[in-house]
């Protein structure tokens, strides 16, 4: 633990917009600053009141040049985020600036922070609770504004809105459960087992949007997985290229942000597309074909869309007709490549073994090219990315909890309908709600008693 | 007073209170092998039921059923005492099923008080404590209110509801621990003195009417069971005569008098101030929560064989007795209902449990428990409950033995000491079967197999009653074998039984256990369907036993996983003089809560409310690091 030390890292989110931010806290967070930071009007940035800008150079103490031209913000403990003092530095410059500005605030004293760190301090000093934690890790590892949005709007608990309804609705049905095997020798009626039924359908079907939405979730914070496959020469990386030329949006080589493998997003519409195994694609066409099948199968398997690649201006063969029984169709586009090679005239390849409509494009030329991102983007979402209005789930580990709590809901149901004893459905229920705690961090026995008294006249 | 002189060479363990816990406590730490004082304030008042008479229900059942499984005595002078006896939740599944007795009262006290006076190294003395005798840290002995002093090498405070107790009727407010019975106010104070930190709550009970001035015609009968179980596993199963309680209802004209009179209700005049429970409101507080139910049920229990008082379960309140009576008579079949006592609020200290130790026992003073309503609980069976621990302790204590605590999948007594000593309390502590998350294997049916054991150890049970436990979980397993190979072949009578109970037919042999799975399949009527000669050779006892180890078996290894899981945790042990204060990773409010309960595992750490997942991870990792400060 390292709760005494001040820490620092660069918390623009990559290659977002022209001003970086370079943030610090901890009890020595606003020294450090100070130290580096020569301001435009005078005056002592350790005297600067919480709350307040200050323009001014962050100047190299060794050559005592300005690094860069910067806007600092300092704030005060215990109103900050983390409950700390922080000390947040706006810069012009490109990641290069940053960078520098970085390693010179490690040089006097500050450590570079792990990954979600200053979420930790916030959390562990209670400033925020665990959904809204977790849907900070979300911020920052966002990649697109679309993405963006939706952890912010999680981060304004429109998630745990949601999911503190489905759970007070269960605790519901657990109350009139309970308050009949509690209370039994009271006035109590037993469980409506109809009305439980209707409830806890509508709560299931509630849950199964939230996990629906996670897809959506994912695609807005990690990207549509996406696979490029066909058999060597037939374009790949050109089409990789071609794709990547103007819509080449982030290319994260953050460590430890979210993931080990450097990857490629391809920014489709507001579609983000994240390209599965481009190593493989990047390095040459041997590699791909060394690897052989295998990989590109687990590619295909691990995706949510294929672009399936083949070469027009040459006869279909063995491996084409191979691939071909090898895509899931829903989940594919195919993309007939070099059409600049047969311009006007058929191609070579075979367009009727295919089962869908394929796009033609040239990788080269580029022709073809806005057809085929409006097919991807139709393909994925319908065309637009849903404004995150309604909740969405964008974390895997809620999601597993929401799988877990309608898994219990639907064993209640299925109880229901064999006439199993309230004992059990009520162990069931509870089982869904102790899920759904683990997201939003309550727990059942307190609140199930509220539930109770409120509910029912208890009192003998 | 002046002491007797043969009690002034002092005892292993003094218990202060006769009520419930104290009674369970004293006969725990004398059986065990201590010599044993029993200090109450009247001999007359052994074993008490204030309120009212009834043991068991939902949830207390199961805790005096454990009771009677470490040996103690609450379920055996239940079966000695009852008037009526009734299986509760019959409709439900047996997890949640739960025996409730009506008790003569009167009969209850003398019956305990017979088995206190023939315990041999128990002694019984009429006295009022007014402190506790403290040096270095360590109990000493009690003094009394004359100054004289008892030594102790542990002390087991069970004083219920005396502590600065004051009853409220209507306007009046006087001092006192029952009603008839002056309050230990000098005990209050001096506790606080030694630092315990006390709260303050509130109970009540309904009013007392003749039996001969009511008309029973216009109520419900309630008969009572036709073939009574018992809670104890060990005594004779003795049949008694069965006493039958009424059911009547409240009315639009009750409520009309409530309403009308509210302004001189407790609630409204303020005259009652500690927090009292909400699962048991007066009738003032139903009528104001809930002004739509247009009645409310009042139960008519008898308090005993020889005494024409009725108990209306449902009408406490504290209004002042003039209104009392109103409210009664205006209830249908209480028409010309005479009071006999009135019913009333009682208001009292109690210590803050998170002050205790799982084993009951102070933090900061060693060698004094506290047990019972002291604690903030409410009911006879959670007293009872703690008495046994904390007498179990008293005693180990003075042999120099490890402490005795039960985990909360152990026993509903685990799970109301844990709730205790790590969550505190706001409002008078019941217990309730949703309380314990492993309810499933917190069984009435199964505590002698989950209890019985530990209590042969500790040495409350002795090796005859045992091995009554033994044989019978043996027989079990017996019959658990012979169930899970016998195969019941596809015959008419099998099939017709199956589709009876809506089962579907078996066209080829399959296990009886198979076939028990299946809900509303039951063992008796399979067997004798199938031809299996089980009736004859195993007990019924054992035959339910084996039904609901098998109807339940999915969600028994479910919990039983659930347990593993969190075994690790509770297996993770805080040093005692572990500093929370120190670990500045910790939020200010998580720090306070920590050193408040001083958790003594990370188990225990993890349910105290308002200590996230968060905390948890952090409080590991120092204690993995061997705690830096």
């Amino acid at each position: 633990m390292r709760a005494n030390e001040t820490i620092a890292a660069i918390s623009t989110p990559f290659g977002a917009g022209a001003i970086g931010i370079v943030r610090m806290t901890g009890p020595r967070a606003l020294d450090i600053c100070h130290r580096l930071f020569r301001p435009a009007g005078g005056g002592d940035l350790a005297d600067a009141p919480s709350h307040t800008l200050h323009y001014g150079h962050i100047v190299d103490p060794a050559t005592g040049e300005s690094v860069d031209e910067v806007l600092v913000a300092v704030m005060r403990a215990p109103a900050t985020y983390t409950r700390e003092d922080i000390a947040e530095i706006n810069c012009h410059g490109g990641p290069v600036a940053q960078r520098k500005i970085l390693s010179l605030l490690l040089d006097e004293g500050a450590v570079l922070a792990s990954p979600g760190e200053f979420t930790r301090r916030a959390f562990v000093n209670g400033r925020i609770d665990l959904v809204q934690a977790e849907s900070v890790a979300q911020v920052v590892s966002a990649r697109t504004e679309a993405g963006l949005r939706v952890a912010m709007a999680q981060l304004e608990g429109s998630l745990s809105r949601e999911i503190a309804a489905v759970r007070r609705s269960l605790l519901g049905v657990l109350a009139s459960l309970e308050a009949g095997i509690d209370f039994a020798d009271e006035d109590i009626d037993d469980v409506d087992r109809d009305d439980a039924g209707k409830r806890l359908q509508e709560q299931a079907g509630r849950l199964r949007e939230l996990i629906d939405s996670a897809f959506v979730g994912r695609v807005l914070s990690e990207g549509v997985r996406t696979a490029i496959v066909g058999k060597p020469n037939v374009g790949k990386s050109s089409l990789l290229n071609a794709l990547l030329m103007r819509e080449r949006a982030i290319v994260t080589e953050m460590p430890g942000t979210t993931r080990d493998t450097i990857e490629e997003i391809i920014n489709i519409e507001g579609v983000p597309l994240r390209l599965i195994d481009t190593a493989g694609l990047r390095n040459s066409e041997d590699a791909a074909e060394r690897a052989g099948i295998d990989r590109s199968r687990r590619a295909i398997r691990e995706a949510d869309l294929v672009l399936c690649l083949f070469d027009g201006s040459e006869r279909e063969d063995d491996h084409d007709r191979a691939l071909i029984n090898t895509v899931p169709a829903e989940r594919t586009i195919f993309v007939v490549n070099k059409s600049d090679l047969f311009r006007g005239r058929r191609p070579s390849f075979n367009l009727g073994l295919l089962p869908a409509e394929p796009v033609l494009v040239s990788a080269l030329t580029r022709q073809g090219l806005s057809e085929l991102k409006g097919l991807i983007a139709g393909r994925v979402l319908g065309g637009e990315i849903p404004a995150p209005a309604s909740p969405v789930v964008t974390h895997e580990r809620h999601k597993r909890l929401l799988e877990e709590a309608l898994a219990a809901v639907e064993r209640t149901l299925q109880g229901l309908r064999v006439g199993l004893g309230d004992e059990i459905l009520a162990e069931e229920v509870r089982a869904a709600i102790v899920s759904l705690g683990e997201i939003t961090g309550e727990e059942v026995v307190e609140d199930l008693l509220d539930t109770i008294f409120r509910q029912f006249c208890i009192g003998k | 007073m002046i002491l007797p002189a043969s009690s002034s060479h002092g005892f292993d363990v003094v218990v202060v209170g006769g009520g419930h816990a104290g009674c369970e406590a004293a006969l725990a730490a004398a059986r065990i092998g201590c010599d044993t004082l029993l200090l109450t304030m009247s001999l007359e008042k052994i074993a008490l039921m204030p309120c009212n008479p009834a043991v068991g229900g939902v949830g207390k059942g199961q805790l005096t059923r454990e009771i009677d499984a470490l040996g103690g005595e609450q379920g055996r002078n239940t079966d000695r005492s009852y008037i009526q006896m009734k299986m509760l939740n019959t409709g439900k599944g047996p997890a949640v099923q739960a025996l409730r007795a009506q008790t003569s009262k009167k009969l209850y006290e003398d019956n305990m008080k017979r088995v206190l006076a023939a315990e041999p190294r128990l002694y019984l003395l009429e006295g009022n404590a007014a402190g506790i005798d403290v040096s270095r840290e360590t109990i000493a002995g009690v003094f009394l209110d004359d100054g004289s002093r008892i030594p102790a090498r542990a002390v087991v405070l069970a004083c219920g509801t005396f502590l600065r107790g004051v009853i409220v009727i209507g306007e009046q407010r006087f001092p006192a621990g029952r009603m008839g019975e002056p309050p230990s106010s000098r005990l209050s104070e001096n506790l606080e003195r030694w630092g315990i930190e006390l709260g303050r709550f509130q109970s009540a009970t309904p009013p007392r009417v003749d039996a001969r001035s009511i008309d029973t015609d216009k109520m419900t009968v309630d008969p009572g069971d036709p073939s009574p179980q018992h809670f104890s596993f060990f005594s004779a199963a003795t049949r008694r005569k069965q006493v039958p309680c009424y059911l009547t209802y409240t009315n639009e004209k009750t409520h009309e008098v409530i309403r009308e009179h509210l302004h001189l209700s407790p609630i409204r005049t303020g005259s009652v101030s500690g927090k009292g429970p909400r699962y048991c409101p007066s009738i003032d507080r139903k009528v104001i929560n809930f002004p739509d139910r247009d009645r409310h049920p009042v139960f008519i229990e008898p308090e005993g064989i020889r005494t024409r008082e009725l108990y209306l379960q449902g009408l406490t309140t504290s209004l002042p007795v003039w209104v009392q009576e109103k409210v009664v008579r205006a209830t249908p079949g209480l028409e010309s209902a005479r009071i006999m006592r009135p019913g009333y609020a009682v208001e009292y200290d109690f210590a803050l449990p998170s002050q205790l130790r799982p084993t009951l026992e102070v933090r900061d003073l060693s060698c004094l428990f506290l047990a019972g309503q002291i604690n903030g609980t409410s009911g006879y069976e959670e007293a009872a409950a703690q008495g046994i621990i904390a007498g179990i302790n008293a005693a180990r204590h003075c042999l120099g033995q490890e402490p005795f605590t039960l985990r909360r999948d152990q026993a509903y007594i685990g799970v109301l000491i844990d709730d205790l000593v790590t969550k505190g309390v706001d409002e008078p502590y019941r217990m309730f079967t949703s309380r314990a998350e492993y309810r499933l294997l917190l069984r009435h049916d199964n505590a002698h197999s989950r209890l019985s054991p530990l209590a042969h150890q500790v040495g409350l049970l002795d090796d005859a009653d045992y091995e009554k436990v033994v044989r019978h979980e043996s027989s079990l397993k017996d019959l658990l074998a012979e169930l899970g190979t016998a195969r019941v072949q596809p015959s008419p009578a099998v099939n017709d039984y199956l589709e009876s109970c809506g089962s579907s037919a078996i066209s080829s042999a399959v296990t009886a256990e198979k076939l028990l799975r299946r809900p509303h399949v039951s063992l008796d009527p399979l067997a004798r369907a199938a031809g299996l000669d089980i009736e004859e050779r195993f007990v019924p006892d054992v035959r339910r036993r084996a039904e609901i180890e098998l109807k339940y078996s999915g969600y028994i290894e479910r919990q039983r996983a659930d347990i593993e899981r969190r075994s690790r945790m509770e297996s993770i042990v805080i040093p005692e003089d572990f500093d929370f204060g120190a670990i500045s990773a910790l939020s200010i409010e998580s720090r306070d809560r920590l050193s408040r309960v001083r958790p003594a595992t990370i188990g225990q750490a993890s349910r105290i409310s308002g200590v996230t997942p968060a905390d948890i991870s952090i409080l590991s990792l120092y204690l993995e690091r061997k705690a830096p400060h």
